[in-house]
């Protein structure tokens, strides 16, 4: 089966650090930061990018739609 | 492989609809306001209809939906979304028209204008927000608060004797004939995001065809009026709201479905 390798970006000055990303994610991919960004929000980022399939269900969930999401499928 | 090499314009699997303008949104972290805007938009972008649309903005968390949503919006009073809708829906039968209301402007100001409208059988789309609680005002009680929920104003939980019965607002629109599409969703998980956006663009393909009003409900959490992290809240919500208010259909095509 063809693996899927997957990235997000996440616009951190509008991430709200609400963590209901963090949750949705299968993988374990997504951790919030130490700092704070200009509203004073622990923003989300990804944490192990090397886990990241690009299911988007991060994106999905994400109440302010600050995720977008890339995949590529790598050949073995 | 190297991230840059996976972050390029033709991997792109998802990013949020132009429909959604770049303004931040208002809600607090974590409400599903925020999500349930964004599928609205969602469907509207995939039917193509953003220039036949027209919107009608409620008082509640979402009066500021009209800066979010970028299609044609109208502000109406409190709880009178579903009464302005009808005569623009009537003025341009064509048009796409849909109102998006929180449980303290459907189910308690607006209640007469709701039911009057569904029983009418006006051909508009109702997205129905109920977090149980009145969110902007500061947490006070609404008609569909559930019993023993602490509110402002019920500080020492929901009592039935002295303050009614927690309203079922869907189940009442579904035994109406003039409604169409009725169905409940919630947006916490993705599964059910995805799921309650294909209930959304049911209600505008109903709507597309005149078959009568279509409403979709969608439980949110409000975790501030809740006094709860975003997180806590939505796991509360699916303990204590999804027992009392069960997900799934209640009417397709006009017949009511049998879920229990």
């Amino acid at each position: 089966m063809a693996k899927m390798k997957g990235a997000i970006v996440v616009d951190l000055e509008k991430c709200k650090g609400c963590e209901v990303c963090r949750v949705a994610c299968p993988n374990d991919v997504i951790a919030m930061a130490q700092e704070v960004n200009h509203k004073g929000y622990h923003y989300a980022y990804q944490e192990h990018q090397d886990a990241c399939v690009g299911c988007a269900n991060c994106a999905v969930v994400c109440p302010d739609g600050v995720i977008t999401v890339y995949k590529v499928k790598l050949s073995d | 492989m190297d991230i840059k090499d996976i972050i390029k314009p033709e991997n792109l699997v998802y990013q949020k609809t132009p429909l959604m303008t770049d303004k931040p949104l208002s809600y607090c972290p974590g409400c599903g306001h925020g999500t349930a805007h964004r599928i609205v938009m969602e469907v509207i972008e995939e039917m193509g209809i953003q220039s036949e649309t027209i919107g009608v903005a409620p008082v509640g968390c979402s009066v500021l939906a009209y800066d979010f949503m970028n299609v044609d919006m109208v502000g109406a009073s409190h709880g009178r979304a579903p009464a302005v809708a009808t005569g623009i829906k009537r003025c341009w039968p064509e048009k796409f028209v849909y109102t998006y209301q929180g449980d303290g402007d459907l189910a308690a100001i607006g209640t007469a204008e709701t039911i009057h409208a569904a029983n009418r059988g006006e051909n508009i789309t109702i997205i129905f927000i109920n977090n149980g609680i009145y969110g902007m005002t500061g947490g006070q009680m609404a008609p569909t608060t559930l019993e023993g929920m602490k509110t402002s104003t019920s500080p020492y939980g929901r009592e039935l004797k002295s303050m009614g019965n927690p309203l079922k607002m869907t189940e009442l629109l579904a035994q109406l004939p003039g409604t169409c599409y009725v169905t409940r969703q919630s947006v916490h998980s993705p599964r059910n995001v995805r799921r309650a956006k294909k209930a959304v663009r049911a209600a505008f393909e109903s709507q597309k065809e005149n078959k009568g009003l279509s409403l979709v409900e969608i439980v949110s959490n409000c975790n501030s009026g809740w006094k709860m992290e975003p997180v806590a809240s939505n796991e509360w919500m699916v303990e204590h709201m999804f027992p009392f208010y069960p997900l799934g259909d209640i009417k397709v095509d006009g017949k009511l479905v049998n879920n229990q």
